[in-house]
């Protein structure tokens, strides 16, 4: 086993992803091997249940989805605050807890807010 | 000119985090000056570990798709596979073949470097994770200190690969879909982190061998049943399993962000989808039903894998199961689920496990919590349930109209004539 270290560390998640793309374009340059390739107009319609597709291939989409995103951006943020106190607050002073169950307490209102408005309906 | 800008930030995202990875990696070993040297034989070492590691996985992942296929099958009273190999063991194999020597279409529409670099996106971080995930105390590649931080983080990143196939496949089914995709993956990531972040506390270690380690007596799905619950279905939702196949409803929208691929690149995106059940599975097994460890004493580290292993097949078939059991949810279900039910029920989990730690409370009384909080929803469920189904029974009652039969007239009978031949 190669000795312990950030640097050891670091160099194995990108050799993991050198590793991993690797073997995948492998597999995948056997299959530009032995796969055919005989293109043709109609191969390259985009499928649409099997009628000539109207022109606009990106289609437009709820407005909704934007909300849970930004929804989701703020718990996504608060998770990065909430690793490191969890292995903190037992060793710290106490405020730290009460500081963090505010925090919390918080963010909870916020969701309770945006259900109350009806944001999370899904509508 | 869309499909342009758009490539272009897709681009720019990639590269992004490409510098950020290198950045840690040059920072690790320039500034902060770390005594060890990644030497040749270190890398080469790692090399080795690592494509030993995707070779197993591969394997691990074709006899996943034939344990599913002949779960299901006997679920559903059939025998499934039987005819390549013994007990149709060869199946996946025969599958992948045939799926590698089939043309790879890509639709003139798309936007065909984002399209065919999608599928890597999805399956390589289902791999990376392997990196830190231990098979036992001492069988493991890297034991990262931030291992479960490691897990979310780089777990997270199919999710845009999945979007990435869905808008650059340039296809309306696949957008919606890749949209879908977007939209359940986001939700259900905070459920997980959650309860993640509840095994850190309570083992007040992020590393995954510390918290098996402490589980040594008692594994946490006792100590917080909840937390696995929570955990349990917001991974089935993650991997997109088929109560909450939303995003690529074969009946809905054709399959999402997969309708437009085919051959070697579909078959990518099949076997990173196993490959991400086995890593909840294996996690799920880890974080809570206590890895490699037993309440009984030591057990030599081959014991040690086996029983890990199992563990996680039981996971992986309870996925299975629950495939076999539940129709899928509807979107607004699901989003409901997710924001109203998971993510209030994560936070519960998460101050209740802060509180008994912090007042050092006794231990039974954080699964008593865990049960009752669980208690909520499951009766609410049920009660509301109930309601419903009665107010929608009255309504349909209200608005039913009474058809009376009217007597048929009756026809006088025609006497039957046998046919002349050669009429």
């Amino acid at each position: 086993m190669p000795p312990v270290g950030y640097a050891v560390d670091w160099t194995a998640i990108v050799l993991a992803f050198g590793v991993g793309v690797a073997a995948l374009g492998a597999m995948l340059a056997v299959a530009k091997l032995l796969a055919p390739r005989r293109p043709s107009a109609a191969k390259a319609i985009p499928y649409e249940s099997g009628i000539v597709p109207t022109p606009l291939n990106w289609t437009q989409f709820n407005i909704r989805y934007y909300v849970f995103a930004i929804l989701f951006l703020i718990f996504d943020v608060e998770a990065v605050f909430l690793f490191p106190w969890a292995l903190i607050f037992l060793e710290t002073a106490s405020y730290v807890f009460y500081a963090m169950m505010l925090f919390i307490a918080v963010l909870l209102f916020g969701v309770a807010y945006a259900w109350r408005k009806g944001v999370l309906e899904w509508r | 000119m869309r499909a342009r800008a758009g490539e272009a930030v897709v681009f720019g995202m990639i590269v992004a985090g490409l510098l950020g990875i290198l950045g840690g990696l040059v920072l690790s070993v320039g500034a902060l000056g770390t005594p060890e040297r990644v030497t040749l034989e270190v890398l080469a070492q790692l090399a080795t570990v690592l494509i030993v590691l995707f070779t197993l996985l591969a394997i691990v992942v074709l006899t996943l798709v034939w344990l599913e296929r002949k779960q299901l099958a006997r679920m559903q009273s059939r025998v499934g596979p039987t005819r390549v190999g013994p007990f149709g063991l060869l199946q996946p194999v025969a599958d992948a073949l045939k799926l590698i020597m089939k043309e790879d279409v890509a639709p003139g529409t798309s936007s065909k470097l984002l399209f065919f670099v999608a599928p890597l996106l999805v399956f390589v971080p289902g791999f990376v994770v392997w990196l830190t995930i231990p098979f036992a105390r001492d069988v493991v590649v890297r034991s990262l200190d931030m291992g479960l931080f490691f897990f979310i983080a780089i777990s997270v990143l199919s999710i845009v690969g999945l979007v990435l196939a869905g808008w650059s496949s340039g296809s309306k089914y696949a957008v919606l879909g890749g949209i879908r995709a977007a939209a359940q993956l986001i939700s259900y990531e905070i459920p997980i982190i959650m309860t993640v972040l509840t095994v850190a506390m309570l083992a007040d270690s992020m590393s995954f061998v510390v918290v098996v380690e402490a589980q040594r007596t008692v594994p946490y799905i006792v100590l917080q049943p909840l937390g696995f619950v929570v955990f349990f279905l917001a991974g089935l939702a993650e991997v997109g399993r088929t109560p909450f196949d939303v995003y690529s409803a074969e009946s809905e929208i054709v399959g999402g962000p997969f309708v437009e691929y085919s051959g070697a690149h579909w078959a990518i995106f099949f076997l990173a989808e196993y490959v991400n059940t086995f890593v909840i599975g294996a996690v799920a097994a880890l974080l809570f039903l206590g890895g490699w460890s037993w309440p009984f004493g030591d057990l030599p580290a081959a014991a040690g894998v086996a029983l890990f292993l199992g563990k996680t097949y039981l996971v992986v078939m309870a996925i299975f199961w629950v495939r076999a059991t539940y129709p899928r949810l509807r979107i607004d279900q699901l989003m409901s689920l997710g924001w109203k039910v998971l993510i209030p029920l994560s936070f519960a989990v998460v101050v209740a496990t802060a509180v008994q730690l912090f007042y050092d409370w006794p231990r039974w009384t954080l699964p008593a919590m865990s049960l009752a909080v669980l208690a909520v929803p499951v009766v609410m469920q049920l009660r509301g349930g109930r309601r419903r189904a009665l107010a929608e029974a009255r309504r349909y009652a209200e608005r039913a109209v009474v058809v009376e039969a009217k007597p048929r007239p009756q026809r006088p009978q025609e006497p039957l004539e046998p046919q002349e031949a050669g009429a």
